[in-house]
């Protein structure tokens, strides 16, 4: 059992997961940001590691990596800073990003010093799920790393079934097959879909991202399920001047 | 040797899909139905009356005789730069088209960086009554400003990508977002033997038509259908999979694919990907591309802006690993020179793209009277401003 695992075990309220860019707005704001957000109340975080080309993402996501790039960051880089991550964040974390940095790391090394400074799974979403389980599977799991997968409204029942199986952490449910960035536009067909999720009980968890952006929309996607991650409109705090003081106030903003 | 695909995707190493789930439901159906699609007798048909018809297919084979008589060997040009549209990406816009008719899509986007990509997707697409959305990187727009309003003229949507090198790998990026935000309506036509499996085999299938032909050609004109040397230029690697495609099984034939070196392969202004490149993933397969160690794509750069690509395809870099084609690379000064050489000699204006194909016969050595045949992609109409911008005319 990882935080993650325990987390969805113990937690009775809607979850919230901030997601933000390792790097960005400066090199060195990342276990800063982490503090700051268990302090204001997220329950875990999902730290993103750039790629240059983010072909999922949004111009949020798409600036902030850039931004990161040009300020040094790296998956050496990043594991440099988590080093003290325990010592500072006892909330779950997740890494994310795209497989291209993970491949040039090496995915067993990434595995290996994930776990080493206290990393509790993973969101990859352009590595297949065939070569995860062919290939790198026994990397995740003797690291206790959950390995978390997407899931689309297009998703067939059957593939979701296979994601169930193949899952440890939590699901990753779209809101609608989008970039990041793009605000949720609450309608019945999103209620339906959700809905669709809930009555197939799957064995994991579920969590809502992309588009979720305040209150009234995680709201929403809690009634579904666990809860909801917010990327893109904490990037875009990250953005302002004063955005790491002020996210305390983001965080009430969405809770309360 | 095989040198095609296997069941799960793979060149060897290569290809695969690596794609987020948003475009696992189409890239997937696609996987498990395109060859059934385009073997299908009603599918052949169109699209040979289309090729024909409406392309002007077959190609020529011509004896370039100038070029010929001053490299000492005998050179085929296949004239590929006849087609409707200007250049070979017809023939994959055509093929994919009908695909998406069957498959029930409204609305077709496409990245393109020379803009003949772009030319051919708008062209099928008002063929078609389509709608047509291409994205097309800011420098591209600028260099390749007649192809811009050839896709204007025919009703498409020209959307200029801003991000990163704002080239072809940019506009693929936003192409690969927009299909993410509209799965259910819409086509993605790749213009190259790139992207995740089925696309490079789809696309290098549809492309083949060029080597079927100068096959067929080369037995009429010399007697044998297979030359010496095949020569194409590669920027993801579509003419040239085309041209070497069913030369693949003939070991004697010996194929090269010419890469842009920019500036000089190591000037740091290059596109010389297979010298530069590491193995990784890029736009939804494992392939070659210039990277840097931490996995970062490097920016591409050649004057041509069809090459100016930072990967090859998978089946090129299967090719290449296993050594069954060679990779080299011709600088933008000698693919200028090459340029206004074939001009001058044939009366034919090459695209700068082709051009590099034309520009490696300086550096080869030729044993008695030899048979090369070159892909000549593509004619040189749009890129008139920047031969005249270089030769200071
Ligand atoms: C005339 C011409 N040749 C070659 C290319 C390079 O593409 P590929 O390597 O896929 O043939 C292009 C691309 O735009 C082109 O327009």
């Amino acid at each position: 059992m990882n935080r993650l695992n325990y987390l969805f075990a113990n937690k009775q309220e809607p979850i919230l997961s901030i997601y933000f860019t390792a790097g960005y707005p400066n090199l060195n704001s990342t276990l800063a940001i982490a503090e700051a957000l268990e302090k204001a109340g997220a329950n875990f975080i999902e730290i993103g590691f750039p790629f240059s080309d983010p072909l999922a993402d949004g111009p949020i996501i798409q600036y902030s990596s850039q931004k990161a790039l040009e300020n040094g960051m790296s998956l050496k880089a990043l594991f440099d800073q988590l080093k003290d991550l325990r010592k500072r964040v006892s909330i779950p974390v997740v890494l994310m990003g795209y497989v291209n940095p993970v491949f040039q790391y090496g995915v067993e090394a990434f595995c290996d010093q994930a776990a080493a400074v206290g990393v509790d799974g993973m969101i990859i979403p352009d590595l297949p799920m065939e070569e995860y389980q062919e290939l790198y599977q026994d990397y995740f799991t003797r690291n206790h790393l959950s390995n978390i997968f997407l899931v689309t409204p297009q998703t067939s029942p059957e593939r979701i079934r296979q994601i169930d199986a193949l899952s440890t952490g939590f699901i990753y449910l779209l809101s609608c097959s989008a970039t990041t960035g793009k605000n949720l536009q609450i309608s019945d067909e999103t209620e339906a879909y959700f809905r669709r999720i809930k009555e197939m009980k799957l064995n994991n968890p579920t969590m809502v991202g992309f588009g979720i952006f305040d209150k009234q929309s995680f709201k929403m996607a809690s009634q579904y399920t666990r809860g909801a991650i917010i990327g893109s409109a904490f990037v875009r705090l990250l953005a302002e001047q004063d955005g790491i003081e002020r996210i305390p106030e983001f965080i009430r903003s969405i809770r309360y | 040797m095989n040198y095609q695909v296997n069941e799960k995707g793979y060149y060897g190493n290569f290809g695969g899909a690596y794609i987020p789930e948003m475009l696992y439901p189409n890239v997937e159906y696609l996987r498990q139905h395109y060859l059934e699609i385009i073997y299908e007798d009603g599918f052949q048909g169109e699209f040979h009356q289309l090729l024909t018809d409406y392309v002007g297919r077959p190609s020529p084979l011509f004896l370039a005789g100038q070029l010929s008589e001053r490299y000492g060997t005998t050179i085929f040009l296949k004239r590929e730069d006849l087609n409707h549209t200007g250049a070979h990406k017809i023939n994959n816009t055509i093929g994919q088209v009908l695909l998406a008719e069957r498959l029930g899509k409204k609305r077709i986007i496409a990245e393109t960086g020379a803009g003949q990509h772009g030319v051919a997707t708008a062209t099928v697409c008002a063929l078609k009554g389509l709608e047509c959305v291409v994205y097309m990187g800011e420098v591209d727009i600028q260099r390749q400003a007649p192809n811009v309003a050839r896709m204007k003229m025919m009703g498409a949507k020209v959307v200029p990508a801003k991000s990163g090198s704002k080239t072809l790998k940019d506009a693929t990026n936003e192409a690969m977002r927009d299909w993410i935000n509209h799965p259910e309506d819409t086509h993605y036509i790749i213009g190259s033997v790139v992207g995740p499996h089925p696309y490079p085999d789809m696309v290098a299938r549809f492309q083949s038509i060029i080597s079927a032909e100068t096959k067929k050609q080369l037995k009429e004109k010399t007697g044998s259908e297979n030359p010496n040397y095949v020569i194409a230029c590669v920027g993801g690697g579509s003419n040239a999979m085309g041209m070497f495609y069913h030369f693949l099984e003939d070991e004697q034939v010996q194929l090269i694919a010419v890469e842009a070196a920019g500036k000089g392969i190591y000037s740091g202004h290059s596109a010389a990907t297979s010298i530069l490149g590491k193995e990784g993933v890029l736009h939804g397969c494992r392939t070659i591309f210039m990277q840097t160690g931490d996995g970062q794509v490097v920016e591409p750069y050649s004057i041509s802006a069809g090459l100016d690509y930072p990967g090859i395809g998978p089946q090129h870099a299967y090719l290449q690993r296993i050594g069954r084609a060679k990779y080299v690379s011709i600088t933008d000064d000698e693919a200028m020179q090459a340029g206004k050489l074939c001009a001058q000699l044939e009366g034919i204006i090459p695209a700068i793209e082709s051009a590099h194909g034309l520009a490696y016969l300086e550096k080869m050595k030729f044993f008695g009277n030899e048979t090369v045949a070159i892909c000549l992609s593509g004619r040189g109409d749009k890129d008139l401003d920047t031969y005249m911008n270089y030769f200071k005319w």
